[in-house]
């Protein structure tokens, strides 16, 4: 018997998160990922030279439709961004910080870009790994927020998103003045993934700078859709298609604790068992099918399912 | 792996003698190819073409049942490596073992834990499939009674756990008519457990350290008469177990590998309830065609069942619901009106967001035919007409004392012609279903 082992020709990007002093920045760590010369796990038929990562995500305004389950490890930190970073940093060891600055919203409490630019700053004081960056998701206002933290994280190689297909231009100008890595975001569409990456690298953006982000699912709600794509993108990559070599970023928590499973408490549905498990599990799952099919940063929410999936990658990564 | 028509004229006497109705044997051959004859009509083919013929016509991967009646287990017979290839077709078996040196209370106990692990999800049954008995008791006699105690108490599929085939042989006496899967079968006791598995025709296991001794070992009970095979490559590290897994799939799919053309049992390492839930899922995802495991807590369970759910459905076939008015929460004649595709991924997302509101809302699933809110609409599948008709036809007039109805965003210009066509007031909803929470409690306030 012959084993099959696939000789791929291509190769996921590598990209780099966070500037030292070396590079000019203030940051004390990096996060490297990408480089897989392999389908995800199979260590004996390529390289997977950097380990998935967890980034922990931090919001810029209390959370309002948390589940209790959710918002108790965090306790009062979830009023205070900074705090929330330094106890996710310290005491969950976080190696990256997503904030979240949703409250810039119009919906969501209209902060100011000022605002959400001296939130960053602080921040990357309080904290000293990498951070990635997100806005709020309402496109006119992104085009503000964003391009005034990116400023003010200059120089930090931070990774900042997500840039669409239809608003691209100020983002991915921002970040390419103030030296960050980029998220591209795409509706669970291979082509659209692969146009966005297009669009983004015409303006002169390295491809080894791009991250994707293909809007997964939770577990019970389309995770499938996004599997798929990430598998689809994941052979095309390895097969060498360059607009699809980038490393992807899923947004586990977020996802996950929309999932009623995840949220509801064990009086709405006894049969499911504890929530205080049953939720953490349920991202934790979530987080597992994104990971074999090629997750490279995920974004996570609950302590535990934080430390169960690196555990998970942990376990994983011994290759055997 | 079916062979092509040339494939197959390579194999006819290429005598062109016309007893077959044909021409010629190369256009019996074609017709073969495309199934439209059989072989039986050509009378001078050798007997090594019609085996040949034959075993090119098995599927790569063997489909197994293990059970008998409604509660049987079918594995195997899938055709692809990834799901958006085709799709996968018969979902992991999820099961337990349980020892027979337990206390028959205790064993009555976590059977009925185990038949309470059923569920439904995005309106389909999600439930665990197999219960596996190890002798641990080294006592045959007492193996006998556990086993029909489990059979008094499940109906789902069994599984036999022993490496010795007389504990094995006692077992089946009491059980053979429920098709138990044999577990198993190791290069040290293969004849005796061959011959068990095909006297009373039922599954074996064969297990094996390395994919190299499977291979003999497969061989070997083939060469015993046995068919009816469950691969199994012992305890291994998830990433080893995922390279065995993957590598039996390959070369049963690209190669036509014969001795690795069944499906596959992994058995979690883990007894850690996060830990072990995460290497099932591994396992599911990743070709299992039965994954065992030690934990049982419905919490642990029930993420596995919808991993698997979720994997096995059919990328080319969406889910969908009942087209029809749904009710959440304890709606009143007041309650809001919102009004969405019957697409289940589409129909459930909303459903969660409007339950997290905790605003008793209706909610309109039209028939889109399980497209979503866009994709509907760009092929006409969601328009002012077919959503009045919907509204129509669901009387949800009657339900409410109002007529103001709810769209999603992204169909707004669909507003003024659906308040024509229908008499109800239009407001245009959020875009994305995670908007409405924040607007449906802006609506009540
Ligand atoms: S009967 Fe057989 S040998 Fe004769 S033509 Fe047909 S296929 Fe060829």
């Amino acid at each position: 018997m012959d084993l099959m082992k696939e000789c791929w020709t291509g190769k996921i990007n590598t990209v780099t998160l966070g500037a030292t002093e070396k590079e000019g920045g203030t940051r004390t760590s990096q996060i490297t990922v990408g480089g897989e010369t392999a389908l995800p796990f199979l260590f004996k038929e390529g390289d997977i030279p950097h380990a998935p990562v967890i980034a922990m995500e931090v919001l810029d305004a209390e959370p309002t439709d948390w589940p209790e389950v959710l918002k108790k490890p965090f306790g009062d930190a979830l009023k205070d961004p900074v705090k929330w970073a330094v106890k996710c940093v310290e005491e969950y060891k976080a190696r990256l910080i997503c904030v979240k600055l949703i409250g810039t919203h119009p919906d969501f409490g209209n902060k100011s870009a000022a605002d959400a630019a001296k939130l960053v700053k602080d921040i990357l004081q309080a904290v000293k790994v990498p951070l990635i960056i997100l806005g709020s998701g309402d496109d006119e206002k992104d085009n503000t927020v964003l391009a005034k933290a990116s400023e003010a994280a200059k120089g930090e190689k931070c990774l900042i998103g997500d840039a669409t297909e239809k608003n691209y231009k100020t983002l991915a100008a921002s970040c390419l003045a103030d030296g960050h890595n980029i998220i591209g975001e795409s509706p669970i569409d291979i082509n659209i993934a692969k146009q966005v990456n297009i669009l983004i690298s015409e303006m002169g953006f390295p491809l080894d700078r791009i991250v994707v982000n293909p809007t997964i699912g939770a577990l019970g709600y389309g995770l499938e859709y996004a599997y798929s794509i990430m598998e689809r993108a994941r052979n095309a990559a390895l097969l060498g298609d360059k607009m699809l070599s980038m490393p992807f970023i899923c947004f586990v928590g977020q996802e996950a604790w929309r999932a009623k499973e995840a949220k509801a408490t064990s009086s709405e549905h006894p049969e499911w068992g504890d929530e205080s498990e049953r939720g953490p599990l349920w991202e934790a799952q979530t987080a597992v099918a994104v990971l074999q099919t090629g997750g490279d940063i995920l974004v996570m929410r609950h302590p535990k399912a934080v430390e169960e999936v690196r555990k998970y990658i942990d376990s994983l990564m011994k290759k055997g | 792996m079916a062979l092509s028509g040339l494939g197959i004229y390579k194999l006819l006497p290429k005598t062109n003698c016309k007893k077959c109705g044909f021409p010629t044997c190369l256009a019996f051959a074609m017709q073969l190819a495309a199934k439209k004859v059989s072989l039986d009509k050509c009378p001078d083919v050798s007997q090594e073409t019609k085996k040949a013929l034959e075993s090119a016509s098995q599927p790569p991967i063997k489909l197994i049942t293990v059970g008998s009646g409604d509660e049987k287990l079918e594995i195997g017979n899938e055709t692809v490596l990834f799901r958006h290839e085709e799709k996968f077709y018969h979902p992991t078996g999820i099961g337990f073992i349980i020892e027979d040196t337990s206390s028959e209370e205790d064993i009555k106990k976590a059977l009925g834990e185990i038949n309470k692990l059923d569920f439904e999800r995005v309106g389909q049954r999600i439930n665990v499939n197999i219960v596996g008995i190890s002798c641990e008791s080294k006592d045959a006699s007492k193996f006998q009674v556990v086993v029909k105690t489990v059979l008094e108490n499940t109906k789902l599929a069994l599984a036999l756990v022993s490496d010795d085939a007389s504990f094995i042989a006692k077992a089946l006496e009491a059980s053979k008519e429920r098709v138990p899967l044999l577990c198993g079968a190791t290069s040290a006791n293969y004849k005796e457990m061959a011959k068990l598995a095909k006297d009373n025709k039922v599954p074996l296991v064969a297990s094996a350290p390395t994919l190299e001794e499977l291979e003999t070992l497969v061989k070997n009970l083939n060469t015993e008469g046995v068919e009816d095979i469950v691969l199994d490559t012992g305890k291994k590290s998830i990433a080893d177990k995922l390279w065995d897994l993957t590598q039996i799939r390959r070369l049963a799919l690209k190669k036509a590998f014969r001795p690795f053309g069944y499906p596959v049992i992994a058995f979690t390492q883990n007894a850690d309830k996060f830990q072990e839930a995460a290497e099932a899922s591994t396992y599911v995802s990743k070709y299992a065609g039965i994954v065992m495991l030690k934990n049982r807590d419905p919490w642990v369970v029930l993420p596995i069942l919808t991993m698997r759910q979720n994997i096995y459905t059919d990328p080319q076939k969406p889910l969908q619901v009942e087209a029809k008015v749904y009710e959440i929460g304890k709606v009143e004649d007041k309650s809001p009106v919102i009004v969405t595709t019957n697409f289940s991924l589409t129909y459930y997302t909303v459903e969660a967001e409007v339950e997290s509101s905790k605003v008793p809302t209706y909610i309109v699933s039209c028939d889109s035919e399980g497209m979503s809110v866009l994709t509907a609409w760009a092929a006409e599948k969601f328009t002012a007409e077919s959503i009045a008709k919907a509204l129509e036809s669901f009387g949800i007039k009657d339900k409410v004392a109002h007529k103001d109805l709810i769209i999603p965003g992204y169909v707004s210009v669909l507003s003024g012609k659906l308040e024509e066509a229908s008499g109800w007031k239009v407001t245009v909803g959020p875009r994305e279903a995670s908007g409405i929470p924040v607007f449906l409690r802006n609506l009540t306030k």
